[in-house]
């Protein structure tokens, strides 16, 4: 899973799913891979707006990365290749191949294996 | 200016919807002047030729493309057309190499008729020198004659003459030549409903796939629409609630998800995001306006009977603790699922569509439907509009591609024709889906795979 994607995931349970707690889910016990994709500024400065800014200021936390700006890129920033290169790496080119996301409302907990996200709620969830 | 966009002859409800995508995509205007199905012609007014060549470069359904320099229902109009159009720009092309085409559709002509053809140009004065391979210039002549079965099946050699005759300069080709690249023959990754590469394409066109956009397929199978939309630029996620989907089986050892074998076949894997697993109807994507684009192929059960996360019964079944650890969260834990309506899984996706993408985002939706269910009423959501409907048929049943505009906030579609079918009431696959009961259950001896 990778990091733009847990930006805009949350909590499947749908109780969870109007509650602020559920927000990001937590990366728990996260192995990380750095995979090199192609840089596409025009992607990332598509994308930014559309970011949770708080949500992503904790889970790169969680994961280790440096702080993030305690802002949004906007405007002149999203212009500045540092700022899309520095964002690129974190959210498309950092991938948790395994691990678990749990939910901060209900603690329910989903894992990651190979990369791979799973949702599936078992029925007493649903 | 005229254009003339010469077309593949198939496909016919999708042609204009997909020339209208791409003028949507490119933001200009495109005028149809001339368009019939039973033509592979049509003529369309654009503002400039670099945007004729644009649009169609961007084009499955197109051939290419060519400024119009004359039409006629026979050969003196022609002439006399080419000559008010064109005749002050014929000084321009005098001493370019060039070539002459005489392409005739539904008729035919012997060699030495179409040097005549050819030479009745002769006044605009070109001096060439003619040159067959890589010219300057290229011209055509595109006859279009009446379909008439007598003429071709009793009379072959009845002289026969067009309807409607074009003279057109070529401008550029289209990416037709994609549809042979993404066969699905010559793919690393593919299922039994893999969706065929020439309308995975299309169905990339009519959501507007391009770079810098984020698309999305919640039933993503394969991926057949990942790739497409990574053709034309576009980033992609999907997710499907079986994971073997897009993982590919165990046994067979992939490694890395399956799909990506086929973004790297393609050289496209900048464009793959994630593949998750997850049951729409219990989605964990959060409620924000984030996609550009979402493309579908709903499972409509023909093989296996639509299913969504819950149990038969509705009853919960309680968590059970195995050495210590909730048995959900185990490997290998399947969790329980349950038939469901097809009616109802339309309905979420239009409402997750409303829900997730930006404005004037699209969804692009295939759907099938029994023959005699053709002219019921189609699903819609106030927040959607619904801008085409193109159709492909098969022997007893047909799918449409349906394709929806994410309106503004403030502004509504009219509703009030929308579809409003219940699912029948029933607990297995076959009482929920009116569809593969009808084409299939009772047609079980010729019912085939509809991919």
């Amino acid at each position: 899973m990778k990091v733009i994607t847990a930006n805009f995931v949350t909590c499947a349970v749908k109780d969870c799913k109007t509650s602020a707690a559920s927000f990001p889910l937590h990366f728990h016990d996260a192995e990380l891979e750095m995979q090199e994709i192609d840089f596409q500024p025009e992607f990332i400065r598509n994308v930014i707006p559309r970011i949770d800014w708080e949500g992503l200021r904790v889970t790169a936390n969680e994961l280790g990365f440096p702080s993030l700006p305690d802002s949004k890129p906007e405007g002149k920033a999203l212009e500045d290749e540092r700022t899309l290169k520095d964002l690129h790496r974190l959210l498309l080119e950092t991938q948790v191949m395994e691990g678990r996301l749990v939910c901060g409302n209900c603690g329910h907990q989903y894992a990651i294996k190979e990369g791979i996200a799973n949702f599936l709620l078992p029925s007493h969830l649903v | 200016m005229d254009f003339l966009i010469r077309l593949a002859h198939c496909h016919f409800s999708f042609r204009q919807p997909e020339l209208e995508s791409l003028a949507t995509l490119l933001e200009v205007d495109l005028e149809w002047v001339y368009y019939s199905d039973k033509s592979p012609y049509c003529i369309v007014k654009l503002p400039d030729e670099a945007t004729a060549r644009a649009l169609v470069a961007r084009s499955i359904l197109a051939k290419d493309v060519y400024e119009l320099w004359g039409q006629g229902s026979v050969y003196e109009e022609l002439h006399a057309d080419v000559r008010k159009r064109t005749a002050s720009r014929w000084p321009d092309y005098e001493h370019r190499t060039f070539s002459f085409v005489v392409d005739s559709f539904l008729g035919k002509r012997s060699s030495g008729k179409k040097i005549e053809i050819i030479q009745s140009f002769a006044y605009t004065g070109f001096k060439g020198p003619i040159r067959m391979k890589d010219p300057q210039e290229k011209f055509w002549v595109m006859e279009e004659y009446e379909e008439d079965l007598s003429h071709r099946t009793v009379n072959l050699d009845q002289p026969h003459e067009p309807r409607m005759i074009f003279m057109g300069r070529y401008l550029g080709k289209s990416t037709r030549d994609a549809i042979l690249k993404y066969d699905l023959k010559k793919r690393k990754y593919i299922s039994t409903t893999s969706m065929e590469a020439e309308l995975s394409l299309v169905t990339a066109n009519m959501a507007l796939a391009a770079p810098g956009k984020l698309f999305y397929d919640p039933f993503v199978g394969t991926g057949s629409f990942m790739v497409t939309a990574a053709h034309f630029g576009a980033l992609s996620m999907g997710s499907d609630i079986d994971p073997r989907s897009f993982r590919g089986k165990e046994e067979e050892n992939w490694g890395p998800p399956a799909v990506t074998h086929n973004f790297k076949q393609y050289g496209t894997e900048s464009k793959f995001v994630e593949a998750f697993t997850s049951d729409l109807t219990n989605t964990p994507l959060r409620n924000v306006q984030f996609l550009d684009g979402i493309v579908c192929d709903p499972p409509y059960g023909v093989r296996e009977g639509l299913r969504v996360l819950g149990t038969r019964s509705g009853k919960a079944i309680e968590p059970v603790i195995i050495d210590g650890v909730p048995a959900h969260y185990r490997p290998g834990y399947i969790p329980p699922k349950k038939p469901y309506g097809f009616e109802a899984m339309q309905r979420d996706v239009l409402g997750f569509a409303a829900r997730s993408l930006v404005t004037n985002g699209r969804l692009a939706m295939w759907m099938p439907t029994a023959m005699d269910e053709m002219d019921l009423p189609l699903p819609m959501h106030p927040n959607l509009e619904l801008i085409s409907v193109s159709t492909q048929s098969f022997h007893n049943w047909a799918r449409m591609l349906l394709t929806y505009r994410r309106l503004p906030e403030g502004e509504v579609s009219d509703t009030a024709l929308a579809r409003n079918k219940a699912d029948d009431e029933g607990a297995s696959a076959d009482d929920l889906n009116e569809f593969r009961r009808k084409v299939c259950i009772s047609n079980l001896k010729s019912c085939t795979s509809p991919s």
